[in-house]
């Protein structure tokens, strides 16, 4: 299949360093004390934020940190290919959200408390973990939740000796099916991000 | 304001557009430059020493801001004022709060702030008004004081070293009833000197907790306690323990006359107005906008208030009212 057209557009009208269309909105839940909605061209995602508040369960609580929970959901309407293994990659993006986002926040000032972030997909067309990266930096930022620096994560592949930046579902897809290239993909995914970081921080 | 979700036809989203507008130019521009998000270096100059307060942090021998709001400086010292965040309590503050466990000798109170906060039973006054050790007996008769799910108000003590003390040491503290608690962020309330209020014409008090919990709730009288006892000592000696909580046969009698109904209902849709648009609630703003609703040709019903006309009209008010605050100052 051809991911990149003679002319240099992809799929669908991209040039291969082209990211898609973002569109951000902030205090979209209102009991929540943050929240956003993140849009990556057709992936949409919806976070929401709740805390710093008492720990719910005794036996997890911290002394000197605050405790990170996250929870990363797909909507059954997501998505219109039934995904046999969704679970387990659910639980996978939860970690990896979470990870990122405790590394960012600055845990230590909130002792013997609990960050809930819930994000879940509305509409998925690949990029779902960054897109709720994404989403769940800004909803920390809009809880007032202090933090070392704005996580921001896009991914990115190579494909057929081009590198693609932001890809789609179908490249995505496409991606994972070459076995060889799964794997680059993740590794720029994670590098990518602390990269973004240390750029900003800078 | 954030995410204003109301369907406004073509003239008033107009008119809410100019109101807004002249809201902002009158703002003051002094510390307009001075917002900042996450992972903004704030300028600072090293040589005349610097204090580093809440929401910066130092990073490659620059400030750095770890929260979206405003910079302050105070003297030497250099805080964010955070945008949006939970209420922190500060010793003195008027809070009100919902009571969500009985435990031993103390009360959890839920108050919007990242822990619960614990209420002693020796730190509060009991129903009889006597000053007393307190007894295994107080403890086991606690639930007849607050229960589960019962707001309460009371006054921050101190930070203790199993969290935020609270106390209730005056007849004006204690257990709310017959009203409606509202919730607004916290930002909204500025901390005054009177956060009780009785508005008489409508015969509601207004209790403005610094917590961004706010009670409108039927007026109570504030009895003292030495006088009550008295009275209460002649009459009979078992009644002495619901001098302020009402005995079933005071409920039946003191039933809320449908007006006093309506005019809760009407100022909490009030102060619901004004923190869907994100106004300062003073107990001034709130019977302004009180007034609004009622003096109106055709005066607005009270589920109507949370429409966008009236959302529309309490914006043009508050803009001309602070047009004018400015022309005289």
């Amino acid at each position: 299949m051809e991911f990149v057209s003679p002319e240099g557009l992809r799929l669908d009208g991209r040039r291969p360093m082209e990211m898609r269309q973002i569109r951000a909105e902030i205090g979209v839940v209102a009991k929540a004390d943050g929240s956003a909605m993140f849009e990556m061209g057709n992936t949409k995602v919806i976070a929401a934020v709740y805390g710093p508040k008492e720990v719910q369960n005794r036996s997890q609580q911290l002394n000197a940190n605050a405790l990170v929970r996250c929870e990363y959901t797909m909507a059954n309407f997501s998505t219109r290919r039934s995904d046999e293994k969704t679970k387990g990659r659910s639980t996978e993006i939860s970690l990896v959200i979470r990870q990122t986002m405790e590394e960012c926040i600055l845990t230590n000032l909130m002792p013997r408390s609990q960050i809930d972030i819930f994000v879940q997909v509305l509409q998925a067309d690949g990029g779902t973990r960054s897109a709720c990266i994404n989403a769940a930096t800004l909803a920390l930022a809009d809880a007032g939740i202090p933090m070392r620096d704005l996580v921001t994560s896009c991914s990115a592949g190579y494909l057929n000796s081009t590198p693609l930046l932001d890809l789609n579902y179908i490249e995505d897809t496409c991606n994972r099916r070459l076995q060889g290239s799964c794997r680059l993909h993740r590794e720029i995914l994670l590098e990518n991000t602390k990269q973004l970081e240390y750029r900003r921080g800078t | 304001m954030r995410g204003l979700q109301l369907s406004l036809n073509q003239t008033q989203k107009v008119r809410l557009q100019r109101a807004l507008e002249k809201l902002e130019s009158l703002s003051s521009k002094a510390n307009s430059n001075a917002s900042v998000i996450v992972a903004d270096s704030i300028p600072v100059n090293h040589e005349d020493g610097l204090l580093k307060g809440h929401g910066t942090t130092e990073f490659n021998g620059e400030v750095v801001a770890t929260v979206c709001g405003v910079v302050e400086r105070v003297n030497k010292l250099v805080y964010v004022r955070s945008l949006r965040a939970r209420y922190k309590p500060e010793v003195g503050d008027i809070i009100v709060g919902r009571v969500i466990e009985v435990a031993p000798k103390r009360w959890r109170v839920e108050i919007n702030y990242s822990h619960d906060a614990v209420l002693m039973l020796s730190s509060m006054n009991l129903p009889d008004g006597i000053q007393r050790r307190r007894t295994a007996l107080d403890e086991l008769n606690m639930r007849s004081i607050f229960e589960e799910n019962d707001v309460i108000c009371a006054e921050v003590r101190g930070f203790q070293h199993d969290g935020l003390h609270l106390q209730a040491r005056s007849q004006k503290y204690g257990k709310l009833g017959r009203g409606q608690m509202l919730t607004v962020p916290p930002y909204l309330v500025k901390r005054r000197k009177q956060h009780f209020h009785n508005l008489e014409q409508y015969g509601i008090d207004l209790i403005l907790g610094c917590n961004g919990f706010i009670w409108v709730g039927e007026h109570v009288e504030v009895t003292d306690d030495m006088v009550v006892d008295q009275v209460n000592n002649s009459e009979q000696q078992s009644a002495k323990s619901d001098v302020k909580f009402f005995s079933p046969g005071e409920q039946e009698r003191s039933y809320t006359p449908q007006e006093t109904r309506e005019s809760i209902c009407r100022t909490a849709n009030a102060i619901r107005v004004l923190s869907t648009l994100g106004f300062n609630i003073t107990v001034e703003v709130i019977m302004e906008t009180v007034d609004l609703s009622s003096s109106l040709k055709q005066q607005v019903p009270i589920h109507e208030m949370l429409g966008s006309e009236f959302c529309v009209l309490v914006a043009e008010k508050e803009a001309a009212r602070r047009s004018l605050t400015k022309k005289k100052g």
